[in-house]
């Protein structure tokens, strides 16, 4: 690299797009953001004046969905210029660069730009054995506390990297725990999803260019802008919820009429994130339009949370079918049982006290 | 009691305040009314209906006395908490913490003549009996509980500061799914509690003859005069 970086507008013109496009990205960008209108002027002056942040884009145990969703972002600057060039520095799927030469790029970034470079995250961490996830003879663990030593802000991809994902699905044989458990003291963006929704990645991305620092996050460290709403509150199916409309099979009328699927298992009342209002591939659809119920992918331990079809969680410790509330019912009758039986025992053991209560009440009457 | 020459004096004791039957009767509703609009909104009924969304927000009106209820009920029980300090011997917080050898001995003691029936010792307390004591301590928890939880999960709902003191819950139990869980199953604990309770009243009332039923209305109940007045 040159010793003058040129800033992200200098690219994106080197790549071939008109000022026009470079706009409109940043307007689609600080909309995303929810940035009020003199946002755009924002974003467009960070990105004109900013040269891109060295990125390093750390792969461990994942299924690579969440570079799949970001290349397939509807804007084509970010696949260009925010990948593109990402690729320059380290990411394993994207890279040209193999072995001794990619491990050296690594090296370079991490020491040419110590502190300033941001390290972006696919994947959990195993902390079972050395030798899950063994990166060029070193563990994952290993590799992954070097780099975050040195990296401004760390970017946890998806729900393998924010929350452990399928890999820490009980019975989690690899002990694989999240990117916050295995580093503190740095700053940890989780954007979840299984993958996260490309236009919320762009947007982080975009977000910390602009603002040079992380945006806000809620109780679970996702960023509020795109996880602060249920996708309940944001589905198009919600007034079918609140008068009581819902589907009581896959292939009864109701699914026909597109009524709301609480019943089938959906778990849009329990998750945030923006399907309902970003969507998905350029804005097509989302999982609930298409007649699927959420199955709440950007919460931690989804996995874990009951058949995915079942609106409440099999009990602990009991049947795959066995619900609290058939639980509850049998408490119930146990109880009532267990009532009766006192009631009858009562009037066998306590009969002289019953009887001599009568008694007394007899004298006085007389 | 023997016979009728040896009868005791009896006498009538003011026990429960008027604050602790409002408490008692507010919380009973409000439990009933959460439990049956609780139920509902974890286990809507199957409607089929060919009628457009836009003509109906029953479940939508089901949710909302949900949390009117909910409101209700917390502050009730804030109250109540507060009552606890303040209140008449009867109603003092030690009662419902067993932190008293002599605490632990009742306890047996009840087991074993009311509940176990292994004795027919005569046996009654004037204010709560210490396991009954305990046992709304360990509802008093329950309360908290769902209200956290119920609180928690409401707190996306809502933009004013009151159910936002609550959100915290929410990452310590790793998401709204857990929340909601505990919330649903601790419903059940409600039910199961609301049982036995009735029916033990009924219980007392029958054997005991205390007029525990009614006290609860009124706040007197009968108390025999020989009776060590501990509690």
């Amino acid at each position: 690299m040159s010793t003058k970086k040129p800033t992200i507008y200098e690219e994106v013109r080197a790549a071939g797009y008109s000022r026009r496009d470079f706009l409109k990205f940043c307007g689609t960008m600080a909309a995303m953001l929810g940035l009020e209108a003199s946002g755009v002027a924002q974003v467009a002056k960070a990105l004109e004046t900013n040269s891109r942040i060295p990125v390093l884009w750390m792969h461990f145990q994942e299924c690579t969905c969440c570079s799949e969703s970001f290349i397939r972002s509807s804007h084509p600057i970010v696949a260009d210029i925010l990948l593109d060039k990402i690729s320059l520095d380290y990411s394993e799927t994207l890279m040209a660069a193999a072995g001794h030469q990619a491990e050296k790029s690594l090296r370079d970034t991490m020491e040419k730009y110590h502190g300033k470079y941001l390290m972006l995250v696919e994947g959990s961490i195993p902390t079972g054995n050395e030798g899950y996830c063994c990166i060029g003879g070193r563990s994952a663990e290993s590799i992954a506390k070097e780099v975050a030593a040195g990296a401004k802000a760390i970017v946890a991809w998806g729900n393998c990297a924010s929350a452990g994902c399928v890999q820490a699905a009980d019975p989690n044989p690899t002990g694989a725990k999240p990117i916050h458990k295995v580093i503190t003291g740095k700053p940890i963006i989780n954007v979840q999803g299984c993958p996260p929704i490309a236009e919320v990645m762009a947007g982080v991305i975009v977000h910390l260019l602009t603002f040079d620092r992380i945006p806000q996050l809620d109780g679970l460290g996702r960023p509020k802008a795109f996880y602060s709403r249920r996708v309940h509150d944001t589905c198009y199916r919600r007034p079918n919820y609140d008068a009581g409309l819902f589907v009581q099979s896959f292939d009864d009328e109701n699914a026909r009429r597109g009524y709301c699927l609480y019943k089938m298992g959906c778990r849009g009342p329990n998750t945030y994130n923006s399907c309902g209002v970003i969507k998905w591939n350029n804005g097509v659809s989302f999982p609930i339009q298409s007649g699927h119920p959420c199955i709440g992918c950007s919460e931690a331990n989804f996995w874990d949370n009951g058949p995915f079809y079942q609106h409440l969680q099999s009990f602990p410790g009991f049947g795959i079918e066995d619900t609290a509330d058939k639980i509850g019912v049998g408490l119930g009758v146990v109880t009532g049982v267990g009532i009766a039986a006192h009631a009858i025992s009562t009037n066998i053991r306590k009969h002289k006290q019953i009887v001599e209560g009568q008694e007394e009440s007899n004298d006085e009457n007389i | 009691m023997k016979n009728s020459a040896k009868k005791p004096v009896i006498s009538e004791r003011y026990v429960w305040e008027l604050p602790v039957r409002f408490y008692h009767w507010i919380n009973a509703l409000c439990i009933v009314v959460l439990c049956v609009t609780g139920y509902l909104i974890g286990r809507p009924p199957a409607i089929q209906s060919a009628s457009e969304a836009s003509f109906s927000y029953w479940f939508g009106t089901v949710r909302f006395i949900h949390f009117i209820a909910a409101f209700v009920f917390f502050f009730n029980f804030v109250y109540r908490t507060y009552w606890g300090f303040v209140g008449n011997k009867y109603a003092r917080w030690y009662n419902f913490i067993p932190y008293k050898k002599s605490q632990w001995k009742e306890i047996l003691c009840v087991l074993k003549v009311d509940i176990l029936q292994i004795t027919n010792k005569r046996f009654s307390t004037v204010g709560h009996n210490n396991l009954a004591a305990f046992t709304y301590f360990l509802t008093f928890l329950a309360f908290a509980f769902q209200s956290l939880t119920g609180f928690g999960l409401y707190a996306a709902m809502s933009n004013s500061f009151f159910p936002q003191l609550f959100a915290w819950i929410i990452p310590i139990l790793g998401g709204d799914f857990m929340a909601r869980q505990i919330h649903h199953i601790l419903m059940w604990f409600f039910i199961l509690f609301a049982m036995v309770h009735v029916y033990l009243v009924f219980y007392h009332d029958y054997i005991e003859r205390t007029g525990v039923t009614s006290s609860m209305i009124g706040g007197w109940k009968f108390v025999e005069d020989d009776k060590e007045d501990t509690k």
